[in-house]
C-alpha cells in the first residue's frame, strides 16, 4: 500500500488519486480534517480505486504503532509519501520561535520520523519508493518564509542522502518540488504571481500527483536521489 | 514474534541472514569480521530488523557500530535477551 501524508485536501488529495489510479491501495492520511479525507476516499473509490482513511498527527512522535496497524491490516507500507505541510510566514526578525519549531517539526522532522520507520520494511522487501514534497521556496529565496524554505531545502538534503544509503536494495527516495500550485495554501497569493512564471500561469494539484505517480511507479526503479520541479520553468 | 534465544539459534539466524548479503556460508564464523565480509552499515541495519524481528531484541546505532565480528553480533543479542 501506499501512505500519502496530509492527503485530506489539495495536493495530498490529488496525489492520493493518482495513485489510486495506478493500482495503489492508498492511506488518505489527515490529522484533523476526516470530512476532507472521506472526500479523498470516496472519490477514489469512485472511480474504481481503492483507499482508506488514516487518522495521524505527523507532528506525534515515533509512528510505529500507526505502522504496525497499517501492516498487520493492510500489508507492508511499499510507497510513502511526506506531503503533509504548514506554513506560518513571517520576515525572520519577526518569527517567534514557535512560527519556526511548527514548520520545521511538520514539513521535515515528522518526514524524517516516518521515512525512518517506512523504510525499515521496504529494505527486507526489496522495494520501496518514498517521495517527498519539497518546495522551489527552500533551493530559492522567498521573503517571509525562512522557516518554510529551511524546511523544504533540509527536505531535499535529507532525500539525497536517504537516497544514497538505500538504493541496493531497491528504495528509491526522490523529492517533488512544486511551485505555485492552485491550492488553499496559495489562495492570498497575488495575481502578479504569474508574471514572475515563465508558463504564465499557476500550476494544478494533479499535475504534482502526475510527478508523484511516476516517481512511486516501477519505471522509476533508476531515479533515485532527485528532486523533480514542478514549477511552470521558475527554477530554470 | 520473540523465539528461544540460545547462542546456536542466534547464530544461526545471524548467519542465514549475512548469506543474504553476499558472504558464503564458510565465510562466516565466529571469528570473522564484517568488513573482511564485506557486510556494510546498511546490512548490519537490516541484520538488526531481523534480530529484532525474531527476538525482540533491539539493536540502537551505536550497538552496532561497537560490534565487529559474528561473535560479538551473536553474544550481544544473547546477553540483550537475558
Amino acid at each position: 500500500m501506499a501512505l500519502v501524508t496530509g492527503a485530506s485536501k489539495g495536493i495530498g488529495a490529488a496525489i492520493a488519486q493518482a495513485l489510486a489510479a495506478d493500482g495503489w491501495l492508498v492511506g488518505v492520511n489527515y490529522r484533523s480534517d476526516e470530512a476532507g479525507a472521506k472526500r479523498t476516499v470516496d472519490a477514489i473509490e469512485e472511480a474504481g480505486g481503492r483507499a482508506l482513511a488514516v487518522q495521524y498527527d505527523v507532528t506525534d512522535g515515533a509512528p510505529d504503532e500507526l505502522f504496525e496497524r497499517l501492516e498487520s491490516e493492510l500489508g507492508p507500507v511499499l510507497a510513502l509519501v511526506n506531503n503533509a505541510g504548514v506554513r506560518a510566514d513571517g520576515l525572520a526578525v519577526q518569527l517567534d520561535d514557535d512560527d519556526w519549531s511548527t514548520v520545521i517539526d511538520t514539513n521535515l522532522t515528522a518526514a524524517f520520523r516516518l521515512t525512518r520507520r517506512a523504510v525499515r520494511p521496504m529494505l527486507r522487501a526489496r522495494f520501496g519508493r518514498v517521495v517527498n514534497l519539497a518546495s522551489i521556496v527552500g533551493p530559492r529565496a522567498n521573503a517571509g518564509q525562512a522557516n518554510y524554505a529551511a524546511a523544504k531545502a533540509g527536505l531535499i538534503g535529507m532525500t539525497k542522502t536517504v537516497a544514497a544509503e538505500v538504493a541496493r536494495r531497491g528504495v528509491t527516495v526522490n523529492a517533488v518540488a512544486p511551485g505555485f500550485i492552485e491550492t488553499e495554501m496559495t489562495a492570498d497569493l497575488p495575481d502578479e504571481i504569474t508574471d514572475r512564471i515563465p508558463a504564465r500561469r499557476i500550476g494544478k494539484p494533479e499535475e504534482v500527483a502526475a510527478a508523484v505517480r511516476f516517481l512511486a511507479s516501477d519505471d522509476a526503479g533508476y531515479v533515485t536521489g532527485t528532486t523533480l520541479f514542478v514549477d511552470g520553468g521558475m527554477s530554470a | 514474534m520473540p523465539t528461544a534465544v540460545t547462542p546456536e539459534a542466534v547464530e544461526k539466524t545471524v548467519k542465514d541472514a549475512l548469506v543474504q548479503f553476499g558472504p558464503e556460508a564458510d565465510q562466516i564464523t565466529r571469528d570473522a569480521t564484517f568488513e573482511d565480509l564485506d557486510i556494510d552499515s546498511l546490512d548490519l541495519a537490516e541484520l538488526s530488523q531481523i534480530i529484532e524481528d525474531e527476538y525482540g531484541v533491539q539493536l540502537k546505532g551505536d550497538d552496532v557500530a561497537k560490534i565487529k565480528t559474528v561473535g560479538d553480533a551473536v553474544d550481544l543479542v544473547v546477553s540483550r535477551a537475558a
